[in-house]
């Protein structure tokens, strides 16, 4: 048998004219932590897919314990002992802890076998689940735990984690990992697709860069350097030694500017009467960067959206200025038509309020001046916004709300998806904005966004927002609701 | 009045039959996370299907027959629908005016554009000895043609296969959140595609009952919108198929006025208890306020993962 | 006259209301809102003319058929209206509650001309003729073709001009395409953009009711539509939901109705076969723009 849970070789998928994939290989050995480092869009979530059948690949083998398979659905891949934990949560939310489990079997489901067969694993492998609850009332940390039951239900040799610490707080990330250790020392494999040298440096065995969809270097971890590592992911022609993300203009503190946005006991109340906010008060200079932190869920979702304007205070007094920039998570849903071209786009900002005509013309020009100084790369403005790329759109969304308000600028994750360039320029665009006056505030789920870009930083914790110490640890006790020391 | 009432409601059950069977058809396709608005096409489907097939092999010939073609009816929604994933409301519409139109071409063809008198069979009731004996709702319940027993045992069967077998537990992942039950290995496409089929069939047996054990002949158009009221229903019923039987019964109900009305004669026009049902349908939808209970993904067109 | 310009005629006759309720469907679409009830909206529009038409006074002279086509936009406006506010209010499927609407405006009218509005001898369901000042003045003498077929052409260029040019046109075209970027970016009152554009819909609808009693019945019987509000449903999705195109659209299935009633009389062919095309049509349409989407996706 060979050594090799397992073998990736040659792997090559292409979408249309893009190829997602160009000839990538891994190797996972058995016994081992192998992490799958690479930049967002190099590919890594695609090779995983296709390992678990998912997608399937257009040139290239997968081995598992050496025999060449060929996977038509995850199905076929759960039999051959594979299994994964995806980066967004495929649970159910409606459906119990214990159906979610059982989903994907056959034959008759009985429940109470199902539960005690639940209960029985969670016991095995220290994960503490309650069977009965609904996915949907479960923080993310459980859901964490239900997708990760849920993979090992099936018994896998070969458990593929897809970013699991991106959701979770420090914490919760480093009780994971621990557990993915246990696992392997039990003679199993585990994959860790991860974008963090740090997490790969930190936890793995072995580690594969994937650059542009092509494996660019492989290798023990103890043998690697974070140099090393990071001009792999990067390419050669950029080899710099520290992360160009981190990447921050100096601050330019001297005075606080007046304040543009304030809330003062401002409450939510959603519309199945959870309370979101409490009583919140906070106050956003012009000038400044206040960075928002929180666990998913804790009402920074509501906070944002009054800041920007885009939701009603259920009680408690809100001061905006006239009009307030926000760049939302979801872009595709929340920012962009992609169904219309880029000059509607833009038109959209304000086009609650626009009165008689459409001025089409001088629309169409700012929209090229737009294009021109965001940088954002079409062939012209009549193009759909669906032909752009995720980095190119969001280019467009920042440029759009910044040149839409210049007071104050709400953004929620803004870099989330893009490539390295993309996302260093999304937040230079952000400092600029900060630097020539304007309040903004943002909000990442990752932490190492905030404390590189935030002057300030509060942190919403059940639905109350604590101003908090600008550093990693600090803010990860207060996610939790710590108190702080 | 004891007779009166038993008739009401013996009427009542009868006008419940075709309604509840497509509804509980359309429980299973919605619960899969498709809305077919063409199920009132697998209806009319099934009512000239059940004439042919009756007048060429007997009342179950005509039921079964009727049920191939509400499958065939849905099976082109299916594919156009779930295939192609265009959208589910347009596709339905389409599909409804399809068989509309279909069947009643069809039937001119085979029948001449007189409609010429058919010599249908038709089911008989069959009293089930005891039980039709109870007072009051024994005739009701236990004195009706053999189809509605059919419904009876049906609904169990369906209940039970929803809740306790993967099979039932894939459909309903696939209505909630179809990107994970495929993750989960679920076949997403064929799940919905069955789904849709076994909503066809049954809307077809509730086109063949209304032939072969109500009006005993075809009338173009003689589907009149039950598919839509089944469509109510199903939400009326949550989504569940006990819940669906009781909302049909509401329905039956209201369209067995009507008869009630006239046996005792009134002066009201036929028209408004005509229009009743549909009223009503506005009504107890609005009074549901909507998809409260819906399937998180129902006519969601996107299907994320291949 | 020989039979090409009586087949013309006819197909232009035919496509009138089909043009009118085709926009009305565009529109609505174009929302967002799948509001299958352009044909009770036609039949609540059409009431509404036939009495505006019946009970005016001849004194009023010319001055009944604008009366008429008002009522009729705004007898279908409030039928779409009723749908609208369920929508709005309760979150009841507009696809439901419009198809429910169908039904009861249909029932409705067949109350009206066996009841209060039958005409006096009380022997035909029908009410008594509309008075000569509505009348639709005829386009071409000797024919049937009236100008409600150039209030046809007219709406349809209003229509897209409004659609393309005008910031409620804007509105209307971003909260059908996506509602969650329309509120978050755009700052549009969504519901209410697309109930009004609901509104709107209904009440064009309801011109083509009235003007198909005004220009073609004079009268209205009990089954004043034989389902132009679905017809115009293939209509508007043929024409890529583009104004201008159901102009050309809607003449296509005039032209199909014509034939169709032409080979029913001739060659015993049922006219029902006209709604099997038209749902073969819009399946195609919808069909091929799904396998040409997937394609220019998976190009991407």
């Amino acid at each position: 048998m060979s050594d090799v849970a397992l073998g990736l070789a040659s792997i090559t998928k292409r979408f249309g004219r893009t190829a997602a994939l160009q000839s990538a290989s891994l190797s996972a050995r058995r016994g081992t932590v192998h992490a799958l480092l690479g930049e967002n869009g190099a590919g890594k979530t695609t090779l995983m897919r296709i390992a678990f059948g998912m997608l399937r690949p257009d040139a290239g083998t997968i081995r598992v314990n050496g025999d060449i398979k060929s996977f038509a659905s995850p199905s076929e891949a759960i039999a051959n002992g594979i299994a994964m934990v995806h980066q967004h949560f495929t649970l159910v939310p409606a459906m119990t802890v214990t159906e979610n489990v059982a989903l994907g079997g056959r034959g008759l489901f009985r429940p109470r076998q199902a539960r005690s067969d639940l209960l029985a694993l969670a016991r095995r492998t220290d994960f503490a689940i309650d069977p009965d609850a609904r996915v949907q009332d479960l923080p993310a940390g459980a859901q964490q735990r239900v997708e990760i039951l849920k993979a090992l239900s099936h018994e896998p040799r070969v458990l593929i984690l897809d970013e699991p610490t991106a959701i979770l707080t420090p914490m919760e990330a480093q009780e994971l990992l621990n557990r993915a250790r246990e696992l392997v020392n039990g003679g199993g494999t585990a994959i860790l697709i991860t974008h963090k040298l740090r997490d790969a440096l930190q936890f793995a065995d072995d580690i594969t860069v994937l650059r542009r969809g092509a494996t660019v270097w492989t290798g023990r971890a103890n043998e690697a350097t974070e140099d090393a590592l990071v001009s792999a992911m990067l390419g050669s022609e950029h080899a710099p030694t520290e992360s160009p993300g981190n990447k921050v203009s100096p601050r330019d503190r001297t005075a606080g500017g007046e304040t543009v946005m304030a809330l003062r006991d401002v409450s939510v109340r959603d519309t199945l009467g959870v309370d979101r906010l409490k009583a919140v008060s906070m106050e956003v200079r012009g000038g400044e960067i206040v960075g928002v932190a929180a666990v998913e869920g804790n009402g920074q979702h509501e906070l944002l959206r009054v800041l920007a304007g885009r939701i009603a205070a259920t009680s408690g007094m809100v001061e905006l200025p006239s009009s307030v920039g926000f760049i939302p998570e979801d872009r595709q849903r929340d920012a962009l038509i992609p169904g219309l071209s880029l000059r509607d786009n833009v038109a959209l900002a304000g086009a609650g309020t626009r009165r008689g005509m459409m001025d089409w013309t001088p629309i169409g020009g700012r929209t090229r001046a737009l294009l021109e100084n965001y940088d954002v790369r079409a062939r012209h403005e009549n193009v759909h916004a669906s032909t752009l790329s995720g980095g190119n759109q969001q280019k467009l969304v920042v440029g759009r709300e910044i040149e839409w308000s210049h007071a104050a600028l709400v953004a929620e994750n803004p870099s989330r998806g893009l490539d390295i360039q993309a996302s260093a320029a999304v937040k230079d665009r952000i400092i600029d904005a900060r630097n020539s006056g304007a309040a903004v505030v943002i909000y990442s789920s990752d932490l190492d966004e905030i404390t590189s870009l935030a002057d300030r930083v509060v942190v919403v914790f059940a639905g109350k927002v604590t101003e908090c110490v600008n550093d990693y640890e600090s803010i990860g006790r207060a996610m939790l609701g710590a108190t702080m020391k | 009045m004891t007779s009166g009432i038993e008739a009401f409601l013996e009427g009542v059950v009868r006008t419940a039959t075709p309604l509840a069977l497509a509804a509980l058809g359309e429980t299973v396709t919605e619960r899969s996370g498709i809305i077919n608005i063409g199920l009132e096409g697998s209806i009319i489907a099934g009512a000239l299907g059940a004439v042919v097939g009756a007048s060429h092999g007997g009342v179950w010939a005509g039921f079964i027959f009727g049920a191939i073609c509400g499958l065939t009816v849905a099976a082109i929604f299916a594919l156009v629908a779930v295939v192609l994933r265009a959208d589910q409301i347009i596709t339905g519409t389409a599909v409804t005016l399809l068989a509309l139109g279909g069947t009643g071409t069809l039937y001119q063809l085979i029948y001449g554009s007189a409609g010429a008198a058919l010599n249908t069979p038709t089911l008989n009731t069959t009293a089930i000895p005891f039980l039709s004996q109870i007072p009051i709702v024994g005739s009701a319940l236990f004195a009706q043609p053999s189809i509605t027993y059919v419904l009876y045992a049906l609904i169990p069967a369906v209940s039970w296969w929803m809740y306790r077998t993967h099979a039932g537990l894939a459909l309903r992942s696939m209505g909630e959140n179809p990107a994970a039950a495929i993750a989960a290995g679920v076949r997403g496409k064929r799940v919905q595609f069955a789904a849709v089929l076994f909503g066809g069939a049954l809307g077809g047996v509730s086109g063949a009952t209304l032939v072969l054990a109500q009006a005993g002949t075809f009338v173009e158009g003689m589907s009149a919108g039950r598919g839509f009221i089944a469509i109510a229903i199903v939400v009326l019923g949550r989504w569940n198929p006990l819940g669906t039987v009781f909302a049909a019964l509401i329905f039956g109900a209201a369209s067995a006025l009507q008869f009630y009305f006239q046996a005792i004669g009134t002066d009201l026009p036929y028209q408004l208890f005509l229009a009743f049902p549909y009223v009503l349908t506005l009504v107890a939808l609005a009074a549901t306020r909507g998809r409260v209970s819906a399937p998180a993904a129902l006519g969601r067109q996107d299907l994320e993962v291949e | 006259m020989n039979q090409i310009t009586a087949f013309i005629v006819d197909m232009l006759v035919h496509a009138t209301p089909l043009i009118i309720a085709g926009l009305a469907v565009a529109i609505a679409f174009r929302a967002g809102i799948w509001n299958i009830g352009a044909d009770g909206q036609f039949i609540a529009g059409a009431t509404a003319a036939a009495w505006v038409g019946v009970s005016a006074s001849a004194a009023i002279g010319w001055l009944a058929l604008p009366l008429a086509l008002v009522g009729g936009a705004i007898a279908g406006g409030i039928w779409a209206a009723l749908a609208a506010w369920l929508r709005s209010r309760f979150g009841v499927l507009e696809v439901i509650s419009t198809i429910m609407l169908n039904f009861i405006a249909t029932y409705g009218a067949s109350y009206l001309v066996r009841g209060p509005l039958q005409e006096p001898t009380h022997v035909f369901p029908q009410t008594s003729s509309i008075i000569g000042g509505a009348h639709m003045p005829i386009l071409i003498g000797g024919t049937r073709l009236h100008w409600g077929f150039i209030l046809a052409l007219l709406l349809a260029t209003v229509t897209w001009w409004v659609m393309k040019y005008s910031a409620i046109g804007f509105r209307i075209r971003a909260s059908g395409m996506s509602p969650f970027a329309a509120r978050s970016a755009g700052l549009i009152n969504v519901p209410r953009v697309t109930s009004g554009a609901f509104i709107a819909s209904g009440a064009i609808a309801g011109v083509a009711g009235a003007v198909e009693v005004c220009g073609v019945t004079f009268a209205l019987y009990e089954n004043i539509s034989p389902g132009y509000g679905y017809t115009a449903i293939a209509v508007a999705l043929l024409a890529g939901l583009n104004p201008l195109g159901v102009i050309g659209t809607g003449i296509l299935f005039g032209a199909l109705e014509t034939a169709a009633g032409t080979m029913q009389r001739n060659a015993g062919i049922p006219a029902t076969t006209a709604s099997v095309i038209e749902a073969i049509v819009i399946l195609a349409v919808i069909g091929i723009a799904q396998v040409r989407s997937r394609r220019s996706v998976s190009a991407t």
